[in-house]
């Protein structure tokens, strides 16, 4: 029988389930070894070759090399995970939040100065922008 | 015999802690925030407890996807601020409360709630803004504190029911401790917000005051709302609010009184809501 899954007509959100989570354990668990400085240092000396060392998919790889997040957590990455990469960056949570939504860095800041994407036209997949 | 007095709920949004420890707090962005929450370090300030019993959650620090406990309650004796990426933040040491936390953890799980017991864990910025918005930036935090974590990063986390019911467990154990310690309740983390796809920075004000409208009012219904309104109106993130529901809980059934309210958009990605309820008896 399936699992209940209510979540999954909010529109640009993906819920960081038990599935999402078998799927992205090895992608997770590398961003997880960013927390330490060695590391963090290994990595930026070769990217390539650090993920290498992980039994990550190519397109988990190739999502990370893209610091693609959208993809990323679409290959089973959770959000407080890839996190780790944007701080070994020197990104802000919120440059790597805005770095999700299709709009500038800017034009993200304001839109939360003034109060957030609004919740109308935001709870159903359909709904208009 | 130990006693809960009062329950304070708080975002604890990262950004702060950075705005606190850069020395920020004085910015134009940062000065409503701060100054939002004078009320509440006075009231803190004047009303010491022995312990803060600190719910909150782990964000990939102290527990990586290794091993994923939905409820663990910290026995230790102190408790380092963790690195998360930058460096630990210069915050002090947590001190614990070993002897009444291991308390709690055999009362409440002899009533059914299977806690995780962890001995050893530093504890990230969940567990040490809500401090420093409370307590200031203080040599040393002003009690030991029982640092409990829930599980709100991966699904399902447990339901708003679960926790408030969980919270009544806490209580119990609390008030059949036999020192007579003044304990505080701490429910941290949410309001709205997502941090995660194209919908970032989903921001619901409505949301947010009817939820701390009812978790005064009738916490009892509060708890019955499910996953799926907290994801869909306040957020990927915003499911955190979950854990205001244990210190809602831990208070007595009689209506408490509201010493402090404040909201404020944004800190960073985020709605912030702090609330102060003392119980009557």
């Amino acid at each position: 029988m399936a699992l209940d899954k209510p979540y999954l007509d909010v529109p640009g959100t993906t819920i960081f389930d038990a599935e999402q989570s078998r799927k992205g354990y090895h992608l997770n668990q590398f961003c997880m070894s960013l927390m330490k400085a060695e590391n963090r240092a290994r990595f930026k000396a070769g990217e390539r070759a650090y993920l290498d060392e992980w039994p990550m998919t190519e397109d988990q790889k190739q999502a990370v090399l893209a610091r693609d997040l959208n993809r990323c957590i679409e290959l089973g990455g959770n959000i407080y995970f890839l996190a780790k990469i944007g701080a070994t960056d020197g990104k802000s949570f919120q440059q790597m939040a805005g770095s999700m939504t299709g709009m500038t860095e800017e034009q993200y800041r304001d839109m939360m100065i003034s109060g957030g994407r609004p919740i109308e036209g935001n709870r159903y997949v359909g709904e208009k922008k | 015999m130990a006693k809960i007095t009062a329950s304070v709920y708080t975002s604890h949004v990262p950004a702060i802690g950075a705005a606190i420890d850069l020395r920020k707090t004085a910015e134009p962005y940062w000065q409503p925030l701060f100054k939002g929450y004078e009320p509440a370090k006075a009231w803190m300030k004047a009303h010491r407890p022995d312990v803060i019993f600190l719910v909150y959650n782990d964000h990939a620090t102290a527990f990586s996807l290794d091993i994923i406990p939905t409820f663990a309650i910290g026995c230790a004796a102190e408790f380092k601020p963790a690195d998360e990426g930058w460096g630990p933040r210069p915050v002090p040491v947590v001190k614990g409360h070993p002897e009444l936390a291991a308390h709690i953890a055999q009362s409440v799980i002899q009533d059914d709630f299977d806690l995780t017991i962890v001995n050893k864990m530093d504890v990230d910025h969940g567990l040490t803004v809500p401090l420093n918005l409370m307590c200031g930036s203080p040599a040393a935090w002003p009690c030991p504190v029982i640092p409990f974590a829930v599980n709100v990063v991966q699904y399902p986390v447990p339901s708003g029911r679960r926790c408030y019911q969980l919270g009544k467990a806490i209580r119990k154990a609390v008030a059949s401790y036999d020192e007579p310690l003044n304990v505080h309740i701490w429910g941290t983390g949410g309001m709205s917000h997502q941090l995660q796809g194209p919908r970032a920075g989903l921001i619901n004000k409505e949301f947010d005051n009817a939820f701390l409208d009812q978790l005064i009012a009738d916490p009892e219904a509060l708890s019955r709302k499910p996953h799926i309104d907290y994801v869909r109106e306040a957020g990927s993130e915003g499911i955190e609010l979950v854990m205001w529901l244990i210190a809602r809980g831990a208070m007595n059934d009689t209506p408490p009184r509201v010493l402090h309210r404040f909201y404020h958009v944004p800190a960073s990605n985020t709605a912030v809501g702090n609330l102060i309820l003392e119980n009557t008896q």
